[in-house]
């Protein structure tokens, strides 16, 4: 083994890979990649921060083909890393196959469920905290039309506008959820152009807040709103801090905070299914000094109110997902 | 001769007791190979100034190779260029322009949607500003005119100018850039007899004001009508240099084949019988909304050759095609009595089954497959025979073992089945199409330009194979624009002008004067 | 005249290409701190080293035999056909209908209902584009792309929508019934407690693959249909002239060439996932066109090709896993070698017809010519190198 600095990392997988087990974790990228402004670059932020704090490396390996999902998980499994964390739901069915093969082992999946008695999986409430949004949208706006850009146009990102149209309604009965989607292709999370084009037709249809759940869509989304003088709100990570005074807020989801408190948790991770949502601060609104002067006390109040009631359970927001309707909003 | 001239000609100690005054162009050993082939092979010439010199040799002699050096698309790999008695480097055309060389080419490099002044002033702008280039063409041109009876309208657009006129602008745009020696590349294959007179008349002009000019050709007939000197090439090599007072065209013809040629064909008269081929009223419009052919009627009868005279584009190709199966028509053509569809219905299949053989215009893009084997090429069009096809399969062993017989009997040289066709010489491609087109039986052959970049030694074969089908009672419809071959091979010539006939002579009462005039569009009647 | 021998434009060019490629690939890694010699090893015993590598390597070889295949049966007609990655998403679609909604008594009624279904979908797939090419001279590199994005569209409509489990997040089909479950290579070679191709993809399919080699070798060279779609590539005039219709070969070629590509779903849909996801092709529609390029258009030369992008793709993925180079990375790699053996095929084709040329013996030896007419003037004057035209 070569004794030069550049390959000590390669050398300390190597060892693992020759059954030194320091169960350390691991975690799978999925196809987008880690740097993909989205759900995979906020779990690698968590990954980071947990590799940070412990000074320990992790197992990391970014899909390119989709049989890779199976050899990856089984890779990591096979060299003694615990527990694996992967994000993305196309890579529960694999898993639920895998995963009884290696029984010592402990998988996480975000984003999706896995009924396995060594998996735990991690899902959100988006329509939740699209729920919270949609309230302050509701009440930002002045001309009762507000707009969703959608990127594909999948059930996930239904669920989104769900929750949203749900909150405005829930603000104010009377007013008009415009929703649109980049596409239909998962280039669609990855087209600015397009997510300016929409933003400008919601506009002219009247809309003066607009919500972007488009991963790297949103950013032309967030861009267009702040040129054309209206609000807009971000998504996932909280994005405020990109057009300050013209982002009203940001709907966080904190797959960082999930990845992190998995990778934490180390072998000690606790099978089954960890739902975070408004009650365990798994999503929700961000507010910061870049929008407190666009939130008034009394939004403020009345999002805070949802937020309680939504955590104790006395006011339930319709899941898309649950039966592919929705009340507020027909896509 | 200079000193300069002197002091390098010394060095080799040869003698030039020959040379009394300095040759406006002189080559000295030059060589071109291209890859394994050597297209040129030490050629040495001189000419004279105000002398036409004729180069003359077969397809693939190396004529184009020799000129292209002397106008810097190529590079010589050995040997030195001399202008005026000057070694002169001719790195590029623009360098050769400098030299004061000009050249023609077979095909015009001519913007089409350009008038003539600008196609003249193209390239040889003397400002950033149009304008002034334009006004001094066009009283140059005017100039030019005068002087070489060089007549163009200097505002007419190309494309909308006769070939002849498109030729003279070639010329006018050699002579505006001051050329003193002009190049022509096989000046009159486009050209009617009419026209082909008109140029030589412009071209004796030209030598008489001092210019100096080579003309590559392969036909022997404008050698001697036009040229001072004649060199011969063969197969990359110079194999004579001679005074063209001096010599015949059978000699000429003997240096480029290398043995004694027939030049004419030999056959016994026509005994013809019932009608096999008959067309009335053919029309053909093509995609731009151009009619082709205007009316064509024609017949063609067991045992004779009619012989289809015309200059290129007058409607031969379009006659073929429809006759071939390639192109739609309205009109009506019967095959011994039988009528044909010409709605496109019928494909090239139908019509070799109904008895037409048809070897094309173009073997190179039509009548062979280049990159297939000789074996596939003898296939071609008849693929779905009997003897060559085993259920879906094809009957390889049955295909080449028929290719090596026909290539036997036709004399395909080298007789190898397995060869692609690209491989073959231009003259044993061609006996590759008509051994297939001959062999398959047909009532009709339809047969264009049969020898066209043909060796003359297989000019005489393919001719004789169409003299002795005609001879077994099968009808021949022959298309050639190379008069000579029309007259000696026909029993009857019809004339095409502009999509029509434009008159129907017995070969044996006609000659090439009047079948010119025919071929111009001009009958008896309007004279 | 043929420039070079056969042995050196089937084997030479590849193999120089190849080296290339590596060389560049090497000087990528070591510009990112790693060492070339190690990562190639790494590599090569990774995806061929073991029956898992070659468990993973075949698999992806698999795919591009059939995208290979595809591409290399329309080139044969001179038809461009980059459709293919929309054809083997449809041929999957296909799959998907039989294997969810017919209840297959045996996998290996299964596997003809999917061959056929697959055949079936991509070559309807490649119909539209072949009859508006042979009808209407819609130039069919435009339209296979385009039905690319429309193949695209449709599927995610049906995996967003209809064929969509209710309450999965996936967008994906269910699973298929067990019975649709055809043998992998770890069924078919353990023995006993010998377990072989352990957890990985490559299956049945393969030779099914294979079998279309050879299928294809026998319908373009001992075929007439496979010498009239021959004719027509290589002289549309002369396949006219000897009465082979455009419309008949354009549309049959691209009926087999989209039947080929959609044929790929048995592989990967079918054998690979078991159910039907939305980028289940993953571009190996586009690196069927590689791969045809690489091979010369030639089963045999498809059949190396696909192992070799196999091969890239596997041990791309294994230098992830060892060394951590980033996907990225790997993808320049894998570019560069797509680069060299398919697009830059004249950087080293030239050269090396250059030095063949060399290398023959000259024919004949120039002797000074006989006496003629005219005794040409010959100088010994040194022969004027120059620079070459440019023109």
């Amino acid at each position: 083994m070569t004794t030069r600095s550049t390959f000590l990392g390669a050398a300390a997988v190597l060892a693992l890979s020759t059954g030194a087990a320091l169960a350390d974790p691991a975690v799978i990228f999925d196809l987008g990649g880690k740097f993909d402004k989205s759900f995979n670059e906020s779990a690698f932020t968590g990954a980071e921060r947990w590799k940070a704090e412990t000074g320990t490396a992790y197992g990391e390996f970014e899909l390119t083909a989709e049989p890779q999902r199976e050899q990856a998980i089984r890779r990591f499994a096979e060299q003694g890393y615990s527990p694996i964390v992967m994000v993305g739901f196309m890579s529960a069915t694999p898993l639920n196959e895998i995963a009884p093969d290696y029984p010592d082992t402990k998988f996480v999946i975000v984003d999706a469920v896995v009924e396995q008695p060594n998996v735990q999986s991690v899902v959100f409430n988006e329509h939740e905290g699209s729920y919270l949004v949609g309230m302050l949208a509701g009440m930002a706006s002045e001309s009762g039309t507000v707009g969703f850009v959608g990127g594909m146009d999948i059930p996930l990102i239904r669920k989104f506008g769900c929750g949203y149209a749900q909150g405005v309604k829930a603000a104010n009965p009377d007013a008009t959820v415009l929703a649109n989607f980049t596409g239909t292709t998962p280039a669609a999370w990855n087209d600015p152009a397009r997510g300016s084009e929409l933003t400008l037709a919601q506009i002219s249809q009247g809309a003066d807040v607009v919500f972007a759940a488009a991963g790297a869509t949103g950013v032309g989304v967030l861009q267009t709103a702040a040129d054309e003088d209206i609000l807009s709100i971000g998504v996932d990570s909280n994005q405020n801090y990109l057009h300050p005074g013209e982002v009203l807020t940001s709907m966080v989801k904190r797959v960082d905070n999930a990845v992190y408190d998995a990778m934490k948790a180390g072998e000690a991770v606790e099978p089954g299914v960890q739902v975070l949502g408004v009650a365990s601060e798994g999503v929700g609104y961000a507010l910061d000094e870049h929008n407190e002067a666009l939130i008034t006390p009394e939004m403020r109040a009345a999002v805070d109110d949802a937020s309680a009631r939504i955590a104790s359970g006395e006011l339930t927001v319709h899941d898309y997902m649950s039966d592919e309707t929705c009340p507020a909003i027909s896509f | 001769m200079t000193s300069a001239v002197q002091s390098q000609t010394q060095s080799q100690g040869q003698s030039q007791g020959q040379s009394q005054a300095t040759p406006a162009i002189e080559l000295r050993g030059i060589s071109k190979a291209f890859g394994p082939v050597q297209a040129n092979k030490d050629i040495s010439i001189r000419v004279m100034p105000g002398t036409i010199h004729g180069i003359i040799g077969e397809n693939g002699a190396g004529k184009s190779t020799l000129m292209s050096i002397l106008y810097g698309f190529y590079h010589a790999d050995s040997g030195e260029i001399l202008i005026d008695g000057r070694p002169t480097r001719i790195p590029d055309s623009q360098a050769a322009i400098r030299a004061g060389i000009g050249m023609v080419f077979q095909h015009f490099k001519l913007v089409e949607n350009f008038t003539v002044l600008e196609n003249v002033v193209l390239g040889a702008e003397d400002s950033g500003l149009l304008r002034p280039s334009l006004a001094r063409a066009r009283s140059e041109l005017r100039r030019l005119a005068q002087d070489y009876e060089l007549e163009v309208d200097p505002d007419a657009v190309i494309e909308e100018i006769g070939v002849g006129f498109q030729q003279r602008v070639e010329i006018l745009k050699a002579l505006y850039r001051k050329a003193d020696i002009l190049i022509l590349d096989e000046p009159t294959g486009v050209l009617t007899p009419p026209e082909a007179d008109h140029l030589f008349r412009i071209l004796r002009n030209l030598r008489e004001q001092g210019k100096t000019i080579i003309l590559i050709t392969h036909k022997l007939r404008e050698i001697m009508e036009i040229t001072d000197t004649v060199s011969v090439m063969r197969r990359g090599e110079m194999t004579a240099t001679v005074r063209t007072a001096d010599t015949s065209p059978a000699q000429l013809a003997e240096l480029m084949v290398g043995r004694k040629v027939l030049l004419q064909v030999d056959k016994a008269p026509a005994h013809p019988g019932a009608p096999v081929l008959e067309v009335e009223n053919l029309r053909v419009t093509d995609a731009k909304g151009v009619e082709r052919l205007k009316g064509v009627s024609l017949a063609v009868r067991a045992g004779e050759i009619l012989g289809i005279a015309g200059v290129a584009g007058n409607g031969q190709s379009e006659l073929l095609q429809v006759l071939g199966g390639t192109m739609r028509a309205t009109g009506a053509v019967r095959l011994n009595g039988r009528p044909l569809d010409l709605s496109g219905r019928e494909d090239a299949r139908d019509r070799r089954a109904a008895g037409i053989g048809h070897v094309p215009e173009d073997r190179q893009t039509q009548g062979l497959i280049l990159d297939f084997a000789a074996w596939e090429n003898v296939a071609l069009g008849y693929h779905d025979r009997e003897a060559y096809t085993n259920g879906p399969m094809m009957d390889q062993a049955a295909m080449k073992a028929d290719t090596a017989d026909k290539m036997q009997r036709f004399d395909v040289r080298p007789p190898n089945p397995l060869l692609a066709a690209k491989n073959f010489s231009g003259g044993n491609q061609q006996k590759i199409v008509v051994a297939r087109e001959i062999e398959s039986g047909p009532a009709l052959l339809l047969i264009g330009q049969p020898t066209r970049g043909v060796d003359i030694g297989a000019i005489e074969f393919i001719h004789k194979q169409i003299v002795a089908l005609r001879d077994q009672g099968k009808a021949i419809l022959l298309v050639s624009v190379e008069l000579d071959e029309i007259l000696s091979l026909s029993d009857r010539i019809a004339v095409m002008f502009d999509g029509r006939i434009m008159g129907e002579r017995l070969a044996g009462q006609t000659d090439a004067g009047e079948l010119g005039l025919l071929m111009a569009g001009i009958t008896e009647g309007a004279r | 005249m043929d420039r070079m021998p056969r042995w050196a434009d089937l084997v030479l060019i590849p193999v120089i290409s190849l080296l290339l490629a590596a060389v560049i690939s090497g000087l990528v890694i070591l510009a990112i701190g790693h060492n070339p010699l190690e990562a190639l090893g790494i590599m090569v015993s990774g995806s061929v080293g073991s029956t898992y590598g070659w468990g993973y390597t075949l698999y992806y070889a698999t795919n591009f035999m059939f995208t290979g295949l595809a591409v290399a049966v329309a080139n044969h007609a001179r038809l461009f056909n980059i459709g293919g990655e929309g054809q083997a998403v449809i041929g999957g679609l296909g799959v998907a209908l039989v294997a969810l909604y017919i209840p297959w008594p045996h996998w290996s009624l299964a596997l003809l209902g999917s061959i056929a279904a697959s055949a079936l979908f991509g070559a309807a797939w490649a119909a539209i584009p072949a009859i508006l090419q042979a009808k209407r001279g819609s130039h069919i590199v435009i339209t296979t792309i385009m039905f690319n994005f429309i193949a695209a569209a449709l599927l995610n409509y049906l995996l967003v929508g209809p064929l969509k489990p209710t309450g999965t997040m996936e967008t994906a089909t269910a699973p298929f019934p067990e019975a649709t479950h055809i043998p992998s290579f770890r069924d078919m070679f353990s023995f006993g407690e010998t377990i072989l191709f352990r957890g990985t993809p490559a299956n049945l399919a393969f030779f099914l693959a294979v079998l279309l080699c050879l299928l294809v070798w026998l319908l373009i060279w001992k075929t007439r249909l496979g010498y009239e779609i021959r004719a027509f590539g290589f002289s549309e005039g002369a396949a006219r002239y000897a009465g082979i219709g455009s419309t008949k070969i354009i549309v049959v070629t691209m009926l087999i060439s989209g039947a080929l590509a959609g044929m790929m779903a048995v592989n990967n849909t079918l054998g690979e996932a078991e159910r039907l996801i939305l980028n289940a092709v993953e571009g190996a529609g586009f690196i069927g066109i590689a791969v045809a390029l690489m091979g010369r258009s030639h089963p045999l030369g498809v059949f190396l090709a696909s192992i070799l992008f196999g091969i890239l793709y596997q041990g791309g993925g294994e230098l992830q896993f060892a060394l951590g180079i980033p996907r990225e990375m790997i993808v320049v790699i894998q570019a560069l070698v797509i680069m060299f053996t398919g697009a830059l095929d004249n950087m080293v084709r030239m050269p090396l017809e250059r030095l063949f040329a060399r290398r023959r013996p000259a024919p004949a030896p120039v002797a000074p010519p006989g006496p003629t007419l005219h005794p040409p003037g010959r100088p010994a004057a040194p022969t004027n190198p120059g620079t070459a035209a440019t023109e």
